[in-house]
């Protein structure tokens, strides 16, 4: 199996693997009082120390939820309820869903006036359109949600300078870093966003497990009512042992990031050009990846996203799959239908050629043999799928 | 062979995968997504579009141990099959989109894509007995749907599987529940999937919108009301005419035909509704034999029932059927198929499109 799609879910690491079974075993509900509360209370508290040691963060500014999902909701929704009076949010055009569908929400549901801010052809927002959108009522913004990278093509945002735009007009500042951790320098208090939601399993954690960054001086508003366990901010009982996993595995991601990202850009690099020369008219979607962007590279290093002009996506992707190579066609799901990604059409992708784009997502197990499976399937698979394209518009 | 498997999400598709499976093949599941905006947790809707039925497919093919893929249709489905069936309506004829949607769908932009992909076949869960290139009704009379086949080409049949058209309704539901696919006891799917409700005139108002005309009784030409469009009748329709008076004789009258461009609906009483003669075209021979003179054969036009013994002749592109007994309401854009009767499941001749009944 040649598993291409890293940045949907990546294996857990050993050590995370380890941590989790070791704690699964134990018993303790870290709100209890007694001796084995405390146990499992204390290895929530040193797993909350060391996720805000890898990322930059104070202890207490670390919120764990059930996910990436659940932080992003919270972050948007929490902090736009919090700052009543202020109905502007803010958001990338190529946010994930989880924020996406989260603004939405408040546009139908709280009269919230939503702005997508524009995107380059990269896929990346500019401090300048940030400024600008902002400008046109700083006062009415309730909050600006832009992701750290995109998990689609890879492109990574100046998050410093989107901030540091923010702060100048005093508006809460949150940043999608699901992607960026453990393959970027992930630095919350130097590249200074007010929130910031992280995810276990795309870091090799386990799933269900995720936290939010919360500075300690942004209102939010609780999404769930109960036991106020996480700062009263984040209530239900917490998943230790996930937790604890998921600590080990943004250690390890963390400490081992510089080298591993170094792998993996030059295995990307030679993925890119090995399909480029298998397939001519491919077309490489996001930055290049070849700049610096606030101390690390200007791409996701494990990212590959291609458009194979005349192909659907889901041939593509089915084709692939036969021969045992994973990968995504990058794109929401509604009953399982692709859709044209809003990420590609926000970057102004014609959305005929939308349909017809994969990413390859690479990570910690990824080979060089991995790569010479895909160049050596790629070049039959988009024929395939050309003439089947082809097919579709025959009678059509 | 590699044989691609459409996957409704009922209990036909799924005893047809496996039985592909069970066959040898190598299957992969596909559920065509067809609704552009497809309906979330429903109730009382039984489409073929739901979010729900593609989670049934999607087990089915876990239990198959093939693999599954959504592929989207939406498109081609709402200009192949929803606009027709809205501008045949218009037109004042009555299509039969399941027919359309296995001519242009199913066997044409689902097979071509297969085709193109590698794959052998198409297997669908029809009612229909398909061997050595034959086309022939199912065991199961009461479940046949070789009507709606009818107007595949050979070249479309030739790469076309119906495993389930040998056994009865029963002994499949039976079978899935044998082979513990879930689906087993799902209900059938009667309504026009993108017509949840089943509420055809208040779709067809939607798309049209008014178009009013008058009801005008067909043997004394009185007018005897009005109504908002073409669309909200069929020809043999005897309710929902919103006639507030009883025939003089207190017969109870029936739409006998429609006008479409000056919106005139004819009725009247039942024994008008019978045709002796039937003029179709758009003709297609699913074993490639044009009729050859006047044949014998048992003649259908519409999905369910309206059979009888009939002749008919094809000459000059047009086909004329000549029922013997007495078929009612017999509707122009209907497919009127024909049969030769056998003992081993009566033969499709061909199928052709009404244009024109006459009394």
């Amino acid at each position: 199996m040649t598993y291409l799609d890293h940045a949907a879910t990546t294996p857990m690491l050993p050590e995370a693997v380890t941590a989790l079974t070791n704690a699964l075993s134990t018993v303790g509900n870290a709100s209890s009082l007694h001796t084995s509360g405390r146990r499992a209370r204390r290895a929530v508290e040193e797993a909350r120390e060391s996720i805000a040691a890898s990322l930059g963060a104070r202890p207490s500014e670390v919120v764990f939820t059930s996910g990436g999902t659940e932080a992003d909701n919270l972050a948007v929704k929490g902090v736009h309820w919090a700052r009543k009076g202020r109905n502007r949010v803010l958001v990338s055009a190529i946010e994930h869903h989880a924020v996406l569908d989260a603004a939405d929400w408040l546009r139908e549901h709280a009269g919230a006036d939503v702005t997508f801010l524009e995107v380059d052809d990269f896929g990346r927002v500019h401090a300048d359109t940030l400024r600008a959108a902002i400008a046109e009522d700083p006062d009415a913004v309730s909050l600006v949600s832009v992701m750290w990278a995109n998990n689609e093509v890879g492109t990574v945002n100046p998050v410093r300078e989107l901030a540091e735009t923010c702060a100048e007009f005093g508006v809460p500042f949150h940043t999608d870093a699901v992607q960026a951790v453990g393959a970027l320098p992930v630095d919350f208090a130097a590249a200074g966003p007010n929130a910031m939601t992280v995810s276990g399993h795309k870091v090799g954690g386990p799933y269900g497990v995720g936290a939010l960054l919360l500075g300690r001086d942004v209102p939010c508003v609780p999404l769930a009512h109960g036991g106020g366990q996480e700062r009263e901010v984040r209530s239900g009982t917490l998943d230790v042992p996930a937790i604890i996993a998921m600590a080990e595995a943004v250690r390890v991601a963390v400490d081992e990031r510089e080298a591993r990202a170094r792998k993996l850009a030059d295995l990307r690099d030679d993925l890119v050009r090995r399909v480029r020369a298998a397939v001519p008219s491919a077309i490489y979607n996001g930055d290049p990846g070849h700049t610096a962007m606030d101390g690390g590279p200007s791409r996701l290093p494990g990212n590959a996203h291609f458009t194979f002009p005349g192909c659907e996506g889901d041939s593509l992707l089915m084709l692939l799959d036969a021969r045992g190579i994973e990968c995504s066609t990058g794109s929401a799901c509604t009953a399982g239908v692709a859709q044209p990604s809003h990420v590609l059409l926000g970057m102004g992708v014609d959305p005929k050629l939308a349909r017809g784009s994969l990413r390859f997502s690479l990570g910690h197990t990824s080979t060089r043999q991995d790569v010479d499976a895909l160049v050596a399937a790629i070049g039959p698979v988009v024929e395939r799928a050309q003439s089947a394209g082809l097919a579709g518009l025959r009678r059509g | 062979m590699r044989v691609l498997a459409a996957m409704s999400g009922g209990v036909d598709s799924a005893v047809a995968a496996a039985r592909a499976v069970d066959a040898g093949h190598d299957v992969t599941g596909v559920h065509l997504a067809l609704s552009a905006k497809p309906g979330t947790l429903r109730t009382g809707s039984r489409g073929c579009c739901t979010v729900e039925d593609a989670h049934d497919a999607r087990r089915a093919a876990d239990i198959l141990g093939i693999p599954f893929y959504v592929w989207d249709f939406a498109e081609r489905f709402t200009e192949e099959v929803i606009e027709d069936f809205v501008a045949e309506y218009a037109a004042g004829r009555t299509p039969n989109p399941c027919l359309k949607c296995n001519e242009r769908i199913k066997f044409e932009a689902l097979l071509d894509k297969a085709i193109a992909l590698g794959f052998d076949a198409v297997c669908t869960g029809h009612y229909a007995r398909l061997a050595d290139g034959t086309l022939r009704r199912a065991k199961d009379a009461g479940k046949d749907q070789s009507y709606v086949l009818a107007s595949l080409t050979p070249e479309q049949l030739r790469h076309a599987m119906f495993p389930v058209g040998d056994t009865t309704k029963d002994d499949i539901r039976a079978e899935a529940a044998a082979r513990d696919l879930a689906v087993a006891d799902k209900p059938d799917s009667y309504d026009i999937c993108f017509i949840p409700d089943g509420d055809t005139r208040a779709f067809l108002e939607s798309r049209i919108g008014s178009r009013p005309g008058q009801l005008v009784d067909a043997e004394s030409g009185a007018v005897l009301g009005v109504h908002t469009g073409v669309h909200g009748f069929t020809v043999g329709q005897r309710h929902g005419l919103g006639i507030d008076r009883p025939a003089p004789d207190g017969r109870p009258r029936y739409v006998l035909s429609l006008e479409p461009v000056d919106g005139t609906v004819r009725v009247g009483p039942a024994d008008r509704l019978s045709v002796r003669e039937i003029v179709a075209d758009r003709a297609v021979w699913p074993h490639n034999r044009p009729l050859d003179g006047v044949v014998e054969c048992v003649a259908q036009v519409r999905a369910h029932g309206g059979t009888s013994p009939a002749t008919a002749e094809f000459r000059d592109g047009t086909l004329t059927v000549r029922p013997q007994a007495q078929l009612r309401g017999v509707a122009p854009g209907q497919a009127v198929v024909l049969y030769r009767p056998d003992a081993d499941g009566d033969v499709v001749l061909g199928s052709a499109t009404i244009r024109a009944t006459s009394a």
